[in-house]
């Protein structure tokens, strides 16, 4: 591309200057790098260069600000080793990336938000196992936690990226130092705290479950928040894998626990009317009576927080803030639902390789975190590189031995399912329709 | 943003190799197209001139080369076809009789999946309903308005309101509805106009779109606002076809309106009716953006166009996708050829 090509000539313009001038040879220079490689800036990549001039192309579903600052984020990374990193992030990744893949046209790697859709392309051989550096380096960064959701069969695909925290739930610092109302720490306290909103005229909760052609996904959050709650953390895995029928029992008694608090007319929905009007809420407007007084609490995700309207002071003294969704058996650990992004290659040419172990390093994840507005579940992520309060909370508890770790689970089963008739279900189900009915069109919608 | 030429720098450069191409292809084409035929005219004649030279009568042999000369102008149509068309088709045909990541053969079990599951089974009623009302309501809303507004005062001014919704995209009218239908909690202010008009009559906000099967129609009538003043327009200019010595004729004969409307009207019209009605049906029948921008298929909504993309794009059961597909084809296919059939009639009479 020229725009990185001109300011490279004139880069080795000054290289051979440079060398002209006979200036102490920096490190292992030689005039095909960039005059940057050997400073001191650079030091930290020395192992991931020689490959000056090559190209790597990333695609993901990530856009605008978010995308603009990934590309800051490996701004340094792309100076110091001449690797030209070109991502395109698209708001309809999950079905072009398939369109990409099967014409031949494949980006070198993808951020796959979905372990479920990364497993499709390491089954039909189309995805590269990571190479050992970034293999060593991952595991070195992330829990053996993360690292299985991006094996398949025993081979290694890719180190998870960003992360987020989805057992949140938001409320009005503010509001409840007014009111008098204490953060829950049980659930029978959330339970009791609910009712106590809810006798006060206010409606405690507020949820919207619309986000276009996404419409469901936040109450498929819901319930696998209840999942890892009302079961143990094998059951949800049981279930995420389709090891107990999508009807059992246990997911009836999950989705049943969901039901006291979204399909509690006395409850919901804050701001919006009634528990139908959950259907139609979109996603990032559910939230918002919060600020105005019209809802007590708002279960959703660490990234909520940009959704805030302007000026919301988000932090623990602030407009808005978010507390762990708890546990309703504190002797079973600490649940905590999440979702990431897995840095999954389709080609395996070293310089995506070099590309995709950088991208697992400690250095990556504080380069990035530094930015703003960015979890990680890397291990070597300091603190004190993660300005927001709300995310600062999300890597504490993602860094929490205490805590049991689950990935979302809709995107861990078929897409069929788990981006499908899920959704669809929960659609149907807040909707009016009964758990049972819900569940067993859930199930035999499961692909064979 | 600011516009930085030396960033964009790229994009404008792949601009101009995009033109630069388009002008070397298109008009690499124009120029072949000028010069073949002529070419051909060319040689036909130094024949002629050849054979007059000899005194022999002209070789009559046009079979052979009009019919490469054919086969040049078909030549592109053919293979965008081909590439376009029959090729997809094809292997759309076999995809569906394959597993969801198109890996084995699994003979009808994609059929019989869609006419066993409960939710497809919606899916083929909802796209019925479609095909059923869709063409009957806009193309009598569109003859109804093309008499009613015919030789009247301000026709033309009348006729352009009604075909306005035609330049809308079908995205950009359900997203316009979508307004219309949109809801608030009660005693909160309405942003709906239907809504407002229940409010101010003092009913309860509905939630429009999510009581089946009311929220189809309602998803029906945005179709119908668009494809009305397509029928108004194609029946209006066949109104106006219909000659006047007919139309003298029977009013000489003294017929009433109604009359006149089922004896003389009707039947002077019926080609472009046929025309209106099948053309309607065929893109009610792939009708995708309203539902999908609508309700995204959801509250049993879905039609076969949206279930299609679902299942081979989002859901990764390019099986199930295709064998939607192709049932889709299959229904479209008798319409076409009735079209066809009708056109030719119309030809030959």
């Amino acid at each position: 591309m020229a725009v990185s090509a001109r300011p490279r000539q004139a880069l080795a313009v000054a290289g051979v200057l440079g060398l002209a001038l006979g200036v102490a040879a920096c490190g292992t220079g030689d005039d095909k790098k960039s005059d940057k490689a050997g400073s001191a800036e650079c030091a930290g990549y020395s192992a991931y260069e020689g490959h000056d001039g090559k190209k790597v192309k990333i695609y993901s579903s990530i856009r605008d600000i978010e995308a603009d600052r990934l590309d800051q984020s490996w701004k340094q990374f792309e100076d110091c080793t001449g690797i030209d990193i070109d991502h395109e992030g698209s708001g309809e990744f999950e079905a072009q990336l398939g369109v990409q893949v099967d014409g031949g046209n494949a980006p070198d790697i993808a951020f796959i938000p979905q372990p479920g859709l990364l497993k499709r392309f390491a089954d039909s051989g189309k995805l590269k196992p990571a190479g050992a550096d970034t293999k060593a380096m991952a595991e070195q960064n992330y829990s053996a936690d993360w690292l299985k959701y991006s094996t398949v069969n025993g081979q290694f695909y890719g180190a998870p990226l960003g992360s987020n925290v989805k057992s949140f739930v938001w409320y009005s610092p503010k509001t409840f130092k007014e009111k008098g109302w204490t953060v829950p720490t049980t659930w029978d306290e959330l339970i009791k705290l609910s009712d106590q909103i809810a006798a006060s005229g206010t409606k405690p909760w507020c949820a919207g479950i619309e986000s276009q052609d996404a419409t469901g996904w936040p109450a498929t959050d819901w319930i696998e928040d209840l999942m890892l709650r009302t079961q143990t953390p094998e059951v949800y895995d049981q279930w995420t894998t389709h090891g107990i029928p999508f009807n059992d029992p246990k997911v009836a008694e999950a989705l049943d626990k969901a039901g006291t608090i979204l399909k509690n007319e006395k409850y919901v929905n804050g701001g919006f009317g009634g528990v139908k009007s959950i259907a139609t809420t979109s996603f990032q407007e559910a939230g918002t009576p919060i600020t105005t007084g019209k809802c007590g609490l708002h279960r959703q995700a660490s990234f909520y927080a940009n959704q805030w309207p302007k000026g919301t002071k988000v932090a623990e003294d602030g407009d808005v803030f978010a507390f762990y969704f708890p546990a309703i058996d504190p002797a079973k650990g600490k649940p905590v639902l999440g979702g990431g992004e897995f840095v999954a290659a389709f080609a395996d040419r070293p310089e995506v390789q070099a590309v995709q172990t950088y991208l697992a390093s400690g250095e990556y994840a504080n380069s990035r975190a530094k930015i703003g507005d960015w979890v990680s579940a890397n291990k070597k992520l300091d603190l004190a590189n993660v300005p927001n309060p709300v995310d600062k909370l999300s890597v504490q508890i993602l860094l929490d031995q205490k805590t049991v770790f689950r990935f979302d689970g809709s995107d861990l089963m078929p897409a069929a399912v788990g981006a499908g008739t899920f959704w669809k279900g929960m659609v149907d189900w807040i909707n009016g329709k009964d758990t049972a009915t819900v569940l067993q069109g859930i199930e035999s919608s499961w692909p064979k | 943003m600011e516009f930085d030429f030396a960033e964009e720098q790229p994009k404008l450069l792949m601009l101009m190799y995009g033109l630069i191409a388009f002008v070397a292809v298109v008009g690499g084409l124009l120029l072949l197209l000028d010069a073949v035929p002529s070419w051909f005219a060319r040689r036909r004649e130094a024949q002629l001139v050849a054979a007059s030279a000899n005194g022999a009568p002209p070789i009559r042999r046009p079979k052979r080369g009009e019919s490469g000369f054919a086969f040049f102008f078909m030549l592109p149509a053919v293979l965008l076809l081909l590439i376009g068309l029959v090729f997809p088709a094809i292997r759309t045909t076999l995809l569906s009789f394959m597993d969801g990541g198109s890996d084995n053969w699994v003979g009808l079990r994609n059929y019989t999946w869609m006419f066993s599951e409960d939710s497809i089974v919606r899916v083929l009623i909802n796209t019925l309903v479609w095909v059923l009302l869709v063409p009957l309501l806009a193309t009598t809303f569109g003859l109804l308005y093309a008499i009613m507004v015919d030789k009247a005062r301000f026709e033309s001014v009348a006729k352009s309101l009604i075909f306005m919704p035609m330049a809308i995209s079908f995205v950009g009218a359900a997203i316009i509805w979508k307004f219309v239908y949109a809801y608030r909690g009660e005693g909160q202010e309405q942003i709906g106009l239907l809504n407002q008009i229940v409010v101010s009559f003092g009913g309860e906000p509905k939630q429009w779109l999510l009581d089946s099967p009311l929220n189809t129609l309602l998803l029906i009538v945005i179709m119908v606002w668009i494809q009305a003043g397509f029928a108004m327009v194609v029946l209006s200019a066949a109104i106006k076809a219909i000659p006047a010595d007919i139309v003298e004729a029977a009013r000489l004969d003294g017929v009433t309106p109604w009359q006149m409307f089922w004896q003389i009207t009707m039947p002077s019209i019926r080609p472009a009716l046929i025309v209106v009605v099948v053309t309607i049906s065929i893109a009610t029948l792939k009708v995708f953006d309203i539902v999908r921008t609508g309700t995204n298929g959801n509250y049993d909504t879905s039609v076969i166009a949206n279930e299609m993309y679902n299942q081979s794009f989002r859901y990764g059961q390019n099986g199930q996708g295709s064998a939607l597909a192709v049932f889709l084809f299959v229904l479209v296919i008798p319409l076409v050829i009735y079209q066809i059939r009708n056109l030719r009639q119309q030809r030959e009479g």
